[in-house]
């Protein structure tokens, strides 16, 4: 599993933010287009590539992408 | 495992009531508690639902009553007949008695009635229709009625206050016993570490309802107070994307049938986004799978009955069909469900006025 392709996922999820702003260091939280809506869709994206559950705290939890692809990789 | 199976017992007709006044989710009536975080837009987008129906007035009961009266008509019951009555809401008449009780004596039934309130949400059409097939199996009751819905809420605050997801609706199912019908077959599950994923924190006996009940609060975003249900959406929806498909799967395993085969896939009507990712991960083929939300919203229990009324009338009454359905949500509660019906009776959609409350079973 590589971050530069969990990036990539995690950006698909966003209709008005441009891919170049998700780094594995993007505070997701402050994009302007982040919302609990959103929120669903990183967990959907997750179950459907990875095949790994996240739960809200999870999310909440996180602050950068990185976090998340963290939590990730470590249910592999 | 909790794998049942009930014989002899089959779906006769199924009948949904609901509120005539549409609320419409692009222009947020004055008491939708929305979300700063999304436009109205965004919500329709990701949830799929653009319409639900709202009344201050109809109760569950009130629904299930008209769409009782109808039904019976459809079917050509006489009420004599009719032996049973469930009753499955989170929003009873009254915290007591039991709304079954109330609900014997409005539509006129014999006292000859066993009567039983079941406290369950979005599971609750499944485990209704399994306590409803287990009182039937014997043949000493031969018809009995599935009340499920949920409308008016019991606690109003200082203020009116509607979820843009939820609409009303109040259902009935006729179910009766036939020797030789090869019935149902369920799987049910329950995860209560997941008890306030979906909750009313005060106002039972853990938290009894005191004046600060009624403070406003600011949960995910929302105001609300704490005799009013709170979700975390973001947990509802991992558990729903995970837990339906393989309660699917293992009902279908446990009893060695292909539920690709099925005609009908009806799922509790969460949301689009969650219910979507559901049949895609069973791949089954979307004309399979009817949906009721765009126009009625998530119907909590009631929903499975309501989108078999509101989408599949007039296309699988007089032949056999094959249905898998599973209700999922508070609890964290799910039951799957498959079973067959042949000569059903769908009722026409029973809108109902705001002056058809009960106004008898009042005090």
């Amino acid at each position: 599993m590589e971050i530069k392709e969990f990036v990539e996922h995690f950006a698909e999820q966003f209709d008005d933010t441009d891919a170049s702003v998700f780094k594995p260091e993007t505070r997701f939280r402050d994009l302007d287009e982040w919302s609990s809506l959103i929120g669903l869709s990183i967990i959907a994206m997750v179950d459907e590539e990875y095949d790994v559950t996240l739960k809200g705290d999870d999310v909440k939890k996180s602050n950068t992408i990185e976090d998340i692809f963290n939590i990730v990789k470590s249910r592999l | 495992m909790a794998f049942l199976e009930f014989n002899n017992v089959r779906i006769a007709g199924i009948a949904a009531g609901v509120p005539r006044t549409i609320a419409n989710n692009l222009h947020p009536t004055p008491w939708d508690v929305v979300s700063k975080d999304y436009a109205p837009e965004d919500f329709v987008k990701t949830t799929g639902v653009l319409e639900r129906r709202i009344s201050f007035t109809l109760t569950t009961s009130d629904l299930c009553y008209a769409a009782a009266e109808k039904l019976i008509k459809d079917l050509g019951w006489s009420k004599e007949e009719i032996g049973a009555i469930f009753f499955v809401s989170q929003n009873p008449d009254y915290i007591l008695p039991a709304t079954s009780c109330i609900m014997q004596d409005r539509l006129g039934l014999s006292k000859e009635c066993y009567t039983e309130d079941i406290s369950l949400g979005c599971s609750g059409w499944v485990y209704g229709l399994s306590s409803a097939a287990a009182v039937l199996g014997h043949g000493n009751i031969q018809k009995a009625l599935l009340c499920v819905g949920e409308a008016k809420g019991r606690v109003q605050g200082d203020k009116r206050r509607l979820s843009p997801l939820f609409g009303s609706a109040g259902t009935v199912t006729a179910l009766e016993y036939k020797e030789g019908e090869s019935g149902f077959r369920f799987h049910f599950g329950t995860d209560g570490s997941g008890f306030d994923a979906i909750i009313v924190p005060d106002g039972g006996a853990r938290n009894p309802a005191t004046i600060s009940s009624f403070n406003t609060e600011y949960v995910e975003g929302k105001e609300t107070i704490r005799l009013i249900s709170r979700m975390k959406g973001m947990d509802v929806f991992s558990f729903g994307i995970t837990t339906v498909p393989k309660s699917v799967k293992a009902l279908s395993e446990h009893f060695g049938f292909d539920y690709l085969q099925s005609d009908y896939f009806v799922f509790h009507q969460a949301n689009m986004k969650m219910n979507n990712m559901i049949v895609k991960k069973l791949k089954i083929p979307t004309e399979k799978v009817p949906s009721s939300m765009y126009h009625f919203g998530n119907t909590n229990g009631a929903s499975i009955p309501m989108t078999i009324v509101a989408e599949l009338k007039n296309k699988c009454e007089d032949k056999l069909t094959k249905f898998v359905c599973c209700g999922f949500g508070v609890g964290l509660s799910w039951g799957t469900v498959a079973f067959y019906t042949d000569k059903l009776i769908i009722s026409d959609l029973v809108e109902v006025s705001d002056e058809e409350t009960d106004n008898v079973h009042v005090i």
